[in-house]
């Protein structure tokens, strides 16, 4: 991973608010993360962290009204994202930034063929005629690792598997060559085996092609095998974010290391009982004025429920936001 | 687990569930998706038997067919001493409160215009004489025993979360002191904070209750954790059950080998070093299911017998049973009796 070398995606102070009838939702509270080329940066966090609403939030892929982002920089290669047209920002999506979602079956259009729904990034962002682009999508198809390519074009979303659609998935991402993946759970609909595959194929394109890519999930097992660095998220905001293996070893957040001890393994010796996180995350109907997870912290003490605790370094490239220092010292 | 030889609750013979097929305009039956075909197991008094499998293999349709929520198609469901297979209505209502289940998504499985109280006390109105304050005196019972604060009975489940509304499904699925529960992917949707509360709670119960589960998980990692032996399905059939040890330690079918080899484990150092059997393709139509060994188009190891005869599932070892005619018996004899002393070369050359 080049230290040194320049983001390609910086992220600072983002803020989004989903205006609902029982008042303002605060979803994403100040984030700042940033990016470097061919870098993977996963993100894990529960369901209502506000992972995928803050990726969503920085690409404009959010209906507003409800959603409001707030305040704060997207500075794709240098260049604010946040403030541009709508139809320049059409032209990054699917251009300079690709988008894997979820499921792939509502992800896909069921009443396009395969073929044509890779041809239309290529065609509208690179100008390529329908034949280039067809002998491009090929090649796409060939290189997600879709058996006889050229013949599968012509068919349509309910031909292939979920594994096989995940693959499609991928290969439009990948059709305008992007500088940023953004990749929101891909394997959370498949099965482990189809997962493996998945995950293989990712490494796989990485070593060739060397874009970032963003990969959120919850899953923290996926995350130890594919990511360089972490971002841990809970209540709309950052609580950790470290290289890989610092996270896994020494983490420091309460809640990262709340989490990793919840998760049950396959090898090695196995408890009597699973350690429980007691509570639920919060909804935030105000901007946290303390830190939102101290109702659950084992270490809460006063400070953390008057002051919501900024992000500070505890190691090269590893910053936790708490308040709580005990944990930094000796771990 | 108690240490005298215990009693088996749950005993299942050669259970297959096929679903018709039926096409044309007459719609006639033209075929069956096989998703259960020929499943054997016991589940003995107080043990919690895992089945773990992939999307499809037919995992759920067991736990069904078992509590006959499907009507199966052949085979047989003794629990507690009575084939349920078999049982009439009437016979069959007055069993029904020693077997219960829980559902995958509390979300769906909990009717929204009925309070937690009526949701819990529906089974009391049923099956027993429990009337107002002594059947809410109950509930309440039920609601502490989950972890659920009394003051929420009259609340409905839309006021809940997710881990919240499983506990009300956990109360629902107590409230007639059932024997057996099976437990149908009941964490799969809650997130994993709230998984660790889930499966604590349904270990405390049994510990308390004396319950036996069939724990349906496509979690491996999870039921490593609460299961006590387990069984791999593939494909409508058990691949692989084994007490849950070996099996973790050293899976013998070749599907169950892949199958935790594809689990990612949170530990980098680990991931990076570990050995991966990917699998290629997917995994065939239940309705066509290939000639031979159901895993036979994606295995590694396959062999041509592997493509033309069906091997039975057969203990390889002492309480170690395995479909694979390359997983030959070591110690054990493949009868019932299971007798130490046989040698390993018997009755092989017939079989296969």
């Amino acid at each position: 991973m080049p230290d040194g070398a320049e983001p390609v995606l910086d992220v600072r102070g983002l803020k989004t608010v989903f205006r609902t009838r029982e008042g303002n939702v605060h979803a994403v509270n100040s984030v700042s993360f940033h990016l470097r080329p061919g870098e993977l940066l996963g993100v894990v966090g529960e369901s209502g962290s506000g992972k995928s609403v803050t990726m969503m939030s920085l690409i404009g892929l959010l209906p507003s009204p409800p959603a409001q982002v707030q305040a704060g920089q997207v500075l794709l290669d240098g260049r604010d994202i946040l403030h541009v047209s709508s139809t320049e920002l059409q032209t990054i999506r699917g251009g300079r930034i690709g988008f894997i979602f979820q499921d792939p079956m509502t992800s896909l259009n069921p009443v396009f063929t395969v073929g044509s729904q890779i041809m239309e990034p290529l065609r509208r962002h690179m100008g390529l005629t329908k034949a280039q682009a067809q002998a491009r999508a090929a090649e796409l198809l060939d290189l997600v690792g879709i058996p006889d390519a050229k013949k599968r074009l012509s068919g349509y979303p309910h031909q292939f598997s979920g594994g096989m659609r995940q693959r499609v998935m991928i290969a439009i991402a990948l059709a305008c060559d992007p500088r940023v993946l953004i990749a929101d759970e891909p394997t959370t609909a498949l099965d482990v085996t189809i997962q493996a595959q998945i995950l293989e194929l990712v490494r796989d394109l990485r070593q060739k092609l060397g874009m970032a890519i963003i990969w959120i999930t919850h899953d923290l097992g996926v995350i130890a095998g594919i990511a360089d660095r972490v971002m841990v998220m809970y209540a709309g905001q950052v609580v950790e974010q470290a290289p890989v293996k610092d996270l896994f070893t020494r983490p420091q957040h309460p809640y990262t290391r709340a989490l990793l001890k919840t998760i049950p393994h396959l090898a090695g010796p196995r408890g009597d009982r699973l350690q429980v996180i007691e509570g639920q995350p919060p909804i935030l109907m105000a901007a946290p004025a303390a830190c939102p997870f101290a109702p659950r912290c084992a270490h809460a003490f006063e400070r953390c429920l008057r002051e919501n605790p900024q992000r500070r370094p505890v190691g090269q490239g590893h910053d936790v936001a708490c308040h709580w220092e005990a944990g930094g010292a000796h771990a | 687990m108690p240490d005298a030889t215990p009693r088996k609750l749950v005993e299942v013979k050669n259970l297959r569930m096929h679903f018709p097929i039926n096409s044309g305009i007459l719609r006639r039956h033209t075929g069956d998706v096989k998703a259960v075909d020929g499943v054997s197991f016991d589940i003995c008094e107080g043990e919690t038997l895992g089945l773990v499998g992939e999307s499809g293999c037919g995992k759920s349709t067991v736990g069904r067919a078992l509590l006959r929520l499907y009507e199966a198609t052949s085979g047989s469901v003794v629990i507690d001493g009575v084939d349920i297979a078999r049982l009439g209505p009437e016979a069959l209502r007055q069993i029904r409160p020693k077997m219960q289940m829980v559902f995958q998504d509390p979300q769906a499985s909990l009717n929204p215009r009925m309070t937690v109280a009526a949701i819990i006390g529906e089974p009391l109105a049923e099956h027993t004489d429990l009337r107002g304050d002594a059947r809410l005196a109950r509930v309440h019972e039920l609601m502490d025993q989950v972890g659920l604060n009394r003051a929420f009975a009259n609340r409905f489940p839309h006021a809940f979360s997710g881990g919240q509304r499983q506990r009300i499904g956990i109360a629902r699925a107590l409230a007639l002191n059932p024997r057996f529960i099976v437990c149908d992917e009941p964490i799969a949707a809650l997130d994993v904070s709230i998984q660790a509360q889930v499966v604590n709670l349904l270990e405390d119960l049994q510990d308390r209750l004396g319950l036996t589960y069939l724990f349906i998980s496509h979690d491996l990692s999870m039921v490593r954790h609460i299961a006590d032996r387990v069984a791999v399905m593939y494909l409508g059939q058990i691949a692989e059950l084994s007490p849950r040890d070996a099996l973790y330690a050293d899976p013998l079918h070749p599907y169950a080998r892949a199958l935790l080899s594809a689990v990612p484990e949170p530990d980098p150092t680990l991931e990076s070093s570990r050995r991966r059997i990917i699998l290629k393709g997917d995994v065939p139509s239940p309705a066509n299911p290939p000639k031979g060994c159901n895993f036979c188009t994606r295995c590694p190891q396959a062999q041509p017998v592997c493509h033309e005869v069906k091997p039975p599932l057969l203990e390889v070892m002492p309480g170690r049973h395995v479909a694979c005619h390359f997983v030959p018996p070591e110690t054990a004899t493949a009868g019932p009796t299971g007798g130490a002393e046989a040698k390993r070369h018997n009755q092989q050359g017939e079989d296969r």
